[in-house]
């Protein structure tokens, strides 16, 4: 099996990422037109990614599940892409950058990586400006920035409350003008369903025609997955309904590894869920907390005279409210880190005192700062938002408080990559939310815009291109060779597997009650005994689904549910590995709270001594996995615990 | 000629549109002008009117150019109507319930009624210059309007009609005047709702002047 | 609330489609549209019956896949929202909802609800971008831009390529489209080298593809989720003749 070789350049840190490309190799102009890229996912590292490798040359053929590149699910982020422009001259640099997003990360990520990350995040800036992204500007016609959780500096850039919309516009515009070159081949409605390989590189992908229902063969010297992440595995969270897990999880049947998958952040700010025909959670932007008082009744009876609906928030008075955040963590208040905002939320609904119909929702109250700056103020910061509150709850949040709870958002764990971002396999390079490399525990907001852009625009063009130009002599690998055959066979036997089911619960069914384990065992606080008894829930469900699943319809047409049902096949192994890899780690540590390992006060109890490494599993066969561990080294920065109080 | 006008983009299409349209506004207050004339009761004023506008070479030349703008104006409205017509193979089971301009949508059908009139007045008066049919004349053989509109507007039905058509000429160049300026790319500015209070005041006025005129000689003559 | 629908239903892009009535009870009015149809969906599936297809994907109002013709609006009755952000609390217990899928020609349907959009790719790819080569940009605050011009340009550029508007146009234009891309550009100082040819060419695919004329009745403006002013398309209007007045 692959050894854990995470390839970190030498040398100091800072230079690591110079000394990579002053000595990886090239490949000439006229042996790239000779080399064929495959990119699964059209989000913002696998756009960009596509645009960059067609400007240089190469043959790119990109795919994506939706019915056009725009719709990837990067267009939801809201708030902000960081960069260390420190153009508010507030004592930012690209070391601030990386050291913020490390001690954010709970030291759970790679300095190497997370290095190059902060250097090439001005690049990003100056590229999508170029592009013409509108973002916002100050009145002397500068960039405009806002300050974000987990920082002391400004250095968070926006295009309103739609940063990822026009970040991803920007890529896809980029995108475009490669495919009407010709550079890429752009494949819509198309879902990668295995990944091929030849001599032990990935040389290739099966993908179907989501219209046709036909299975296509598609060959590439090297293959970029930038899937994004596996969220979806709790049914409900902030994801799109069709994000999924399965490119990377067949790569991972093939031998790449997957790193840290119980890390999974949960986004304190939500609507809160209102039924069980309920289908997704609605983020709202984690800005809203800089001038939104987070708050629950302090009399258990006030709740549930509230849950019950006879006690509005607005009729408890002040003296009766617990302003728990600001009485936890008095330094940051209400702008303490995702993580710490959501476990404070759901310890307090836990003890009882959670409003609203179902009890699980917490108050946030514009009531104070609309007292203070007046209501215009807020309708300008937030106007679009409140909006949307309204649309979705049907309540108006300037005079009653919002209702909001944690939602699960992102992953930071995934496939296991070095620094090339190369995973295991050879060949097979993995970019933007699908890979574990610059999060580490926990992500700071504005900070997935920046790895997904990164990896794209300015890592794997670089590395990409190291590993190629090894492979200048290696012709076009025929499609109709055995390799390509035995591969479709085998989706093929997959598919029709799953339909030979025809049992009497919907696709639907069985995703929402993974989600309902996943979250009652496996989400904000686990324990051992919850983990355990989640992964004999998640197996035993797992059995259920495949001889009771109903497919209705065929496998080659237009098939919804054949799709759906592909996608939870492989979230409902997910989900076990993602429990194994929670309960194997005996620590608390942003994404990942074990109430086990907490401090007296309820923060998380990190064990820098056992756990400080890099959980990368490797696949034994369904159900069966094997731990390898990636130690990390710190040697820029020192390891500290995290505090906000 | 239909062939390479199918050829144009569909905005260019609208620029010819609309600036034939606006050639034809300012045609429309000019005739109003003379048609006021009318109102006076000494003919001379809108016999000499019309007898300048019967002779005068820069005036004729104008006729020319104004029948090529009708003819082409009209030409292109049906063009752009089919062609659109076209982008839609299969139509929707429920009508379009957007809000709109209630007038916007119905311009071709609008259009098509002052088509109507217009042969209709050209029968009436442009027929009758030419001789092409008969009518009142002056001693020396010249076309007497003045005496055909009379002999006209004392028709009940005629002028009742007139005023009819007059109406849908209205609710066509309501939409028409700032569907111009916008075709014409002159609608983003601070002056977009100055132009759009305007174009309502002109397809009122308009129509208004051309309306008093057989009420007056119904009601009053 | 007890609902009927009369959905749309059409086996492929070749088969002739038909409306099919469906009864659905006990609807919480805080379920989304797409929740009543996942509902729906459901209840058929158990019948053993085909679901309804329809596109959808992020179900927050931003993916722009969403495009149903509900009741004779697209995005259904409620202003300034996708369907996926509508919520059933618009329509009234009893009520009969008619969705169908949008309608254009260059907007086959699919399966369905579902229609093939490709064509607004196609016509971002002839010039719905500025050409810089990744790595090629310069610092980005050397380029100043009034922050009104961004302002209006961040407006336009909002736009979520559902097709909304060609849904409710009655021409089946796409100018609101195409023209909040080029305006987009035309108002930043990046976006001039290439404007003249941009507006050209995406005008030119725009009608190569069939869309219909406009005829500024600004259905576009009214049913666009984002609110798209239809200021732009004067802005291209005048693009377009400025770039044919100068060009050679």
């Amino acid at each position: 099996m692959a050894e854990l070789n995470s390839k970190i350049p030498k040398g100091p840190v800072a230079q690591k990422w110079s000394n990579y490309k002053a000595h990886q190799n090239l490949v000439n102009p006229s042996n790239k037109r000779k080399l064929d890229i495959i990119v699964v996912g059209t989000g913002l590292a696998g756009a960009s990614a596509a645009a960059s490798f067609g400007e240089l040359g190469f043959n790119v053929k990109i795919f994506c599940y939706q019915d056009s590149p725009r719709r990837a699910h990067s267009i939801a982020a809201q708030g902000g892409i960081n960069a260390a422009k420190n153009y508010p001259n507030d004592g930012d640099s690209v070391y601030r950058l990386f050291y913020d997003t490390l001690k954010g990360g709970d030291y759970r990520a790679r300095e190497a990586n997370v290095h190059r990350l902060a250097e090439v995040s001005n690049a990003i800036i100056d590229q999508c400006v170029a592009q013409g992204v509108p973002f916002a500007r100050e009145y002397g016609g500068s960039l405009e920035n806002r300050s974000f959780g987990g920082a002391q500096v400004s250095r968070t850039f926006f295009a309103r409350g739609q940063t990822g919309q026009q970040l991803l516009l920007g890529a896809y515009s980029a995108l475009s003008r490669q495919i009407k070159l010709g550079m890429v081949k752009m494949y819509n409605r198309h879902e990668m369903m295995d990944l091929v390989m030849v001599d032990g590189k990935a040389r290739g992908i099966i993908a179907r025609n989501l219209i046709t229902g036909k299975l296509e063969r598609y060959f590439g010297h090297a293959v970029i997955l930038a899937t994004g992440g596996y969220g979806n595995v709790f049914y409900l969270s902030t994801n799109a309904m069709g994000s999924n897990t399965s490119a990377i999880w067949q790569a991972m049947k093939h031998g790449a590894y997957f790193a840290n998958p119980c890390f999974t952040q949960i986004h304190p700010t939500c609507i809160p869920v209102h039924g069980d025909y309920q289908s997704k959670l609605t983020l709202m932007s984690e800005s809203l907390r800089n001038d939104g008082r987070i708050w629950v009744p302090k009399k258990k009876e006030d709740a549930e005279k509230n849950r019950q609906g006879q006690l509005k928030a607005n009729d408890i008075p002040e003296e009766d409210r617990d302003y728990f955040l600001e009485r936890r963590y008095p330094a940051f208040g209400n702008l303490v880190p995702r993580d710490v905002a959501s476990r404070a939320a759901k310890e307090r609904c836990d003890a009882g005192f959670g409003v609203g119909p179902t009890g699980l929702a917490v108050f946030l109250d514009f009531k104070e700062s609309i007292g203070r700056l007046g209501k215009h103020v807020i309708e300008e910061r937030y106007g679009n938002l409140f909006q949307m509150y309204e649309k979705i709850v049907d309540e108006n949040p300037y005079e009653n408080p919002m209702m909001i709870y944690p939602a699960v958002h992102y992953t930071m764990g995934g496939l296991w990559v070095d620094y090339e971002l190369q995973s295991t396999i050879t060949g097979l390079f993995v970019a933007g939310e699908a890979n574990f490399s610059d999060h580490g525990a926990n992500r700071l907001g504005a900070s997935a815009l920046m790895q997904g852009l990164a990896d794209g625009y300015f890592v794997l063009p670089y590395t990409v291109q190291n590993y190629l130009s090894a492979e200048i002599k290696t012709p076009r690998i025929p499609v109709d060779s055995k390799a390509f055959a035995d591969a479709e066979k085998k989706v093929q036997d997959r598919l029709e597997k799953l339909m030979a089911i025809q049992g009497t619960n919907t696709v639907d069914h069985f995703h929402k009650e993974l989600g309902k384990i996943m979250w009652e065992h496996v989400g904000m606080g686990r324990t051992k005994e919850g983990l355990t008894k989640g992964i004999a829930l998640i197996r035993d469900l797992r059995k259920k689904f495949w001889s009771d699943v109903r497919i209705p319809g065929k496998i080659e047409e237009l098939n919804v549910e054949l799709e759906k049902a592909n996608r939870v096949a492989d979230f409902l192994e997910l989900g076990e590995l993602l429990a194994l890899d929670a309960l194997e780690r005996n620590e608390s540590c942003g994404g990942h709270f074990r109430e086990e390992y907490q401090t007296p006060e309820g923060e998380c109890l990190r064990d820098d001594q056992d756990y400080k490494y890099v959980a990368a599993w490797e696949y034994v066969k369904e159900g069966e996995f094997r731990l390898h561990k990636e130690p990390l080294v710190y040697e820029e920065t020192e390891v500290k615990a995290r505090n906000y109080k | 000629m239909s062939a390479s006008l199918l050829r144009f983009s569909s905005i260019t299409k609208k620029i010819w549109m609309a600036l034939l349209g606006i050639f034809l506004l300012i045609f429309l207050v000019v005739h109003l002008s003379i048609n006021l004339c009318l109102l006076k009761s000494d003919p001379t004023w809108f016999n000499d009117a019309a007898r300048f506008m019967g002779t005068n070479y820069v005036v004729k030349t104008f006729e020319v150019v104004l029948f090529a703008g009708f003819i082409f104006h009209i030409l292109l409205g049906i063009i752009l109507q089919v062609q659109n017509w076209m982008s839609r193979p299969v139509r929707y089971a429920v009508n379009n319930k957007s809000t709109t301009p209630f007038l916007s949508k119905y311009m071709i059908w609008t259009g098509g009624i002052v088509f109507i009139f217009l042969a209709i007045h050209l029968v009436n008066f442009w027929a009758m210059k030419l001789g092409w049919v008969g009518g009142p004349r002056f001693a020396d053989g010249e076309p007497n309007f003045y005496q055909k509109a009379i002999d006209l507007f004392s028709i009940p039905a005629y002028s009742l009609f007139y005023i009819v058509l007059i109406i849908v000429l209205g609710f066509h160049l309501n939409h028409a005047f700032q569907a111009a300026f916008q075709t014409l790319g002159l609608n983003f500015t601070k002056y977009s709702k100055c132009i759009e209070r305007f174009g309502m005041v002109y397809s009122i006025v308009v129509p208004l002047g051309f309306i008093i005129i057989p009420i007056y000689f119904l009601l009053i003559r | 609330m007890n609902l009927t629908l009369k959905i749309w239903r059409q086996k492929d892009a070749k088969s002739k489609g038909k409306f099919v009535i469906y009864k659905l009870d006990n609807i919480s009015p805080n379920c989304s549209f797409l929740e009543m149809l996942d509902i729906l969906n459901e209840s058929l599936i158990r019948k053993n019956e085909e679901p309804v297809v329809f596109d959808h994907d992020c179900r927050e109002g931003i993916c722009g896949m969403c495009s149903l013709y509900i009741n004779g609006r697209p995005h259904g009755p409620d202003d300034a929202v996708t369907a996926c952000q509508l919520h059933m609390r618009k329509f009234k217990d009893g009520d009969t909802i008619t969705v169908e899928p949008w309608r254009a020609k260059p907007f086959p349907v699919i399966k369905d609800l579902m229609v093939d959009r490709t064509a607004f790719d196609r016509i971002i790819q002839e010039g719905g971008y500025i050409s810089v080569n990744t790595g090629g940009a310069m610092e980005a605050n050397h380029i100043l831009i009034p922050k009104p011009a961004a302002e209006l340009s961040m407006d336009a550029a909002a736009c979520i390529g559902c097709g909304a508007c060609v849904a409710a146009c009655k021409n089946a234009s796409a100018m609101l489209f195409v023209s909040a891309k080029v305006s987009q550009f035309a108002l930043l100082p990046q976006g001039r080298p290439e404007a003249k040819e941009r507006v050209m060419k995406m005008v030119k695919m725009m009608d190569d593809l069939g869309f219909g004329n406009c005829t500024n009745t600004y259905a576009c403006e009214a049913e666009c989720p984002k609110s798209i002013s239809r200021s732009n398309i004067a802005r291209m209007n005048l693009e377009f003749i400025c770039a044919k007045a100068s060009w050679e």
